[in-house]
């Protein structure tokens, strides 16, 4: 059984399921209002945000095409401010194509690639094992997974007086650790010559909600602590400080807490206009957090098959450490050839044309050798 | 009237038709809202049943122990509630210590007649009000305004009073003092409007019987009026105390999710909603579960104040 024969039946599956609840629901309201009851029974008026992707609806003419095309995504939340503004541009260019992303974390964009109801997933940790099987069984095939852009974790701090905080490995460590406790540590001072750095307690900040930037900042972690036991995931048990929820929180609690730490993504950081620390690399040389040193951290590195590229712990003497890539996932089939091919176009024009908005947002546009083998593996895309 | 079947010989009233119609509307009304009653009943029972099915598989990984752990690995998949529970009950427990006697005494300032009515009129409406706000609004006040403000005082309470273990750490920019004060004021609206309603409905001759006899407003109010609308006034405190241990928003915002059972209040802490709130979105397998497995513990603690709260409060009613 193939993939399109999948899609059909469970969307009539779906229809069914519609056509039976209906009535239930009909009987029970009628005597209340009858408006109110045909309102809830037709089907979904198409300028609801979240298109059930996959069934097979007519597309909406979409105004300026001849025939709109419209595809829909979902997955991780940190490079969602440059997917929705790569598809808005792409959209302005190429009106027949719609794009709707919905960034609602990575874990459930995977879950909605798996089960079929988007055109394309986006996750920031590359698909596990036993997802790639899951996938297999379903679709008889291999799942497509292309890396798009990059971005850096950075220490963020709320340090009266302190312009550019330099962190050694073994200082950062001991701060997510908590085996530094304050900031006039001997290890602190010493790296920072001349600062004036507070008798204070170092109030660590972290993620409360499971998040990519997480899994990319333990992923380091790991790599570079000795001390660091945590493991690497989208949340994991930290040793010491408190939790916020999301970017914007982490940014609002480092801006209110003097003497405050925390990581967050480096496009945020700077949007922010938070100070960011720079940070000690594999070949102890001190880097300030930078697009260019975020991409020296994927120069020169060994790409896997899957595109599933993790460089840990970069050993390039220019990379910022903490550098991880953020992915699409893409089915190889499907029954809607059309969509297949404006997503392709899409990838392609984010890609390449794409590339200046990314650097432009603060992310790390992919080096040129990774991307003739992304496009090597897109053109599997049928 | 009574029920009896369409006799031959019906009255004149039965054989109109407007009767008729009348009495179908009347009798198919009460099917629809029978049924919805009924749905609503069932719906509760679904919601109960699908959060078992999810919370399955942890509830079998964990057992009840899942009650006294404290650990949350998502990376080791070993998953405990008891720093969760310990939060939502804690920071419940001080919303009430700081709202309910304030709730009350407000309550009482308002139904005697301390003030004139043109005054007192605007107070109510304004308290009313204070329900009204979403508890998103009430968290981003929280973190942006009445966390930093009060961060002297919380400071002065560390310096002064470090000894008492409750004050022993330095508070930090979000902790569970601080959310637990912004509960209650969430919940003081509860507590202030249905203790006046009880308060101004006690019967009239109470007051006067009371002032009769010679005693004094303090007498009256302490030994008269309150006892009387106690009823009501615990009602509202278990409404209250509802509302507070499953606020979510506000408490993720401002409790600073941290995952440990400390005895100072003013250390980060972590509640069942909270943690829900904050880990659902990217989680899987039996982290999903166990999520799934702490609404169910928030549901249970929330049944059973309900259930505590109808026991006192039909036994305050015996009393009277």
């Amino acid at each position: 059984m193939n993939d399109r024969q999948i899609k059909q039946l469970t969307s009539e599956e779906s229809a069914k399921s519609v056509n039976r609840s209906c009535p239930t629901v009909w009987t029970a309201l009628l005597a209340l209002s009858v408006g109110l009851t045909v309102s809830s029974c037709t089907p979904k008026s198409p300028d609801i945000a979240t298109p059930k992707a996959g069934e097979p609806t007519p597309t909406a003419p979409v105004a300026g095409g001849e025939k709109g095309i419209s595809l829909s995504g979902a997955g991780a939340s940190f490079p969602a401010p440059l997917y929705q503004r790569w598809f808005a541009d792409y959209n302005k260019a190429n009106p027949g194509t719609q794009i709707s992303y919905q960034s609602v974390g990575s874990g459930a964009g995977v879950e909605q690639f798996l089960a079929g109801t988007v055109e394309f997933g986006a996750t920031d940790a590359p698909l596990k094992p036993e997802e790639r099987a899951k996938f297999k069984t379903k679709y008889t095939a291999e799942p497509i997974q292309i890396p798009m852009t990059g971005g850096s974790v950075v220490f963020a701090y709320n340090l009266d007086g302190v312009k550019d905080l330099k962190l050694s490995r073994a200082t950062y460590c001991g701060i997510v650790g908590g085996t530094i406790k304050k900031w006039n540590d001997p290890a602190i001072s010493k790296a920072n010559a001349g600062a004036k750095l507070p008798d204070q307690a170092i109030q660590f900040v972290h993620r409360s909600d499971g998040s990519g930037t997480t899994y990319q900042f333990t992923n380091h972690l790991k790599a570079a602590c000795p001390t660091w036991t945590a493991g690497v995931n989208k949340s994991v048990s930290w040793p010491v400080g408190t939790g916020a929820k999301g970017n914007e929180g982490i940014a609002a609690q480092i801006q209110q807490t003097p003497n405050s730490i925390g990581y967050t993504e480096y496009s945020y950081g700077k949007q922010i206009g938070l100070s960011m620390a720079s940070i000690e690399n594999k070949a102890g040389k001190i880097i300030t957090p930078s697009p260019a040193a975020g991409a020296a951290a994927f120069s020169g590195e060994k790409v896997p098959a899957d595109l599933a590229l993790l460089v840990p712990d970069s050993a390039n003497p220019a990379a910022y450490p903490i550098s991880g890539l953020t992915w699409l996932l893409l089915y190889p089939q499907s029954k809607d050839a059309a969509k297949q091919t404006a997503l392709k176009a899409v990838v392609e024009w984010s890609l390449s044309t794409g590339k200046a908005t990314a650097t432009e947002l603060g992310y790390v546009p992919l080096e040129d050798e990774l991307v003739t083998k992304v496009k090597a593996e897109l053109a599997k895309v049928k | 009237m009574t029920n009896q079947p369409p006799h031959p010989h019906e009255t004149l009233l039965e054989a109109s038709t407007k009767f008729q119609v009348v009495r179908s509307i009347d009798q198919n009304f009460r099917r629809v809202t029978f049924s919805l009653a009924i749905g609503i009943g069932l719906i509760l029972v679904w919601i109960t049943y699908s959060l078992l099915v999810i919370a399955l598989p942890a509830i079998q990984a964990f057992g009840l122990g899942f009650l006294v752990d404290s650990t949350w690995d998502p990376v080791k998949n070993i998953y405990g509630a008891l720093p969760h529970v310990y939060g939502t009950v804690l920071s419940s427990f001080l919303a009430l210590l700081f709202a309910v006697p304030l709730g009350v005494g407000v309550a009482i300032f308002l139904t005697e007649n301390f003030l004139a009515p043109n005054i007192l009129q605007p107070i109510a409406f304004t308290i009313e009000l204070l329900a009204a706000i979403p508890s998103v609004v009430y968290g981003l006040w929280g973190l942006f305004v009445f966390l930093p403000t009060i961060k002297p005082l919380l400071q002065g309470l560390n310096h002064n009073f470090g000894w008492i273990p409750f004050f022993s750490t330095e508070p930090g920019g979000r902790q569970l003092f601080g959310a637990s004060l912004v509960l209650a004021i969430m919940i003081l609206p509860t507590i202030i409007a249905i203790s006046r309603d009880t308060l101004t409905s006690l019967p009239p001759k109470l007051r006067q019987g009371a002032y009769g006899l010679g005693a004094t407003r303090w007498e009256t109010i302490i030994l008269v009026l309150l006892p009387a609308a106690l009823s009501g006034i615990v009602g509202s405190i278990m409404l209250a105390l509802g509302r507070a241990l499953g606020e979510t928003m506000a408490l993720a915002m401002l409790v600073g999710n941290a995952n440990q059972v400390n005895v100072s209040w003013l250390a980060p802490a972590s509640t069942l909603s909270s943690l829900i709130a904050n880990q659902f979105g990217e989680a899987s397998g039996l982290q999903k579960s166990s999520l799934f497995y702490e609404a169910l513990i928030l549901m249970v603690l929330t049944l059973l104040v309900n259930v505590f709260a109808q026991m006192l409060v039909s036994r305050f009613q015996q009393v009277e």
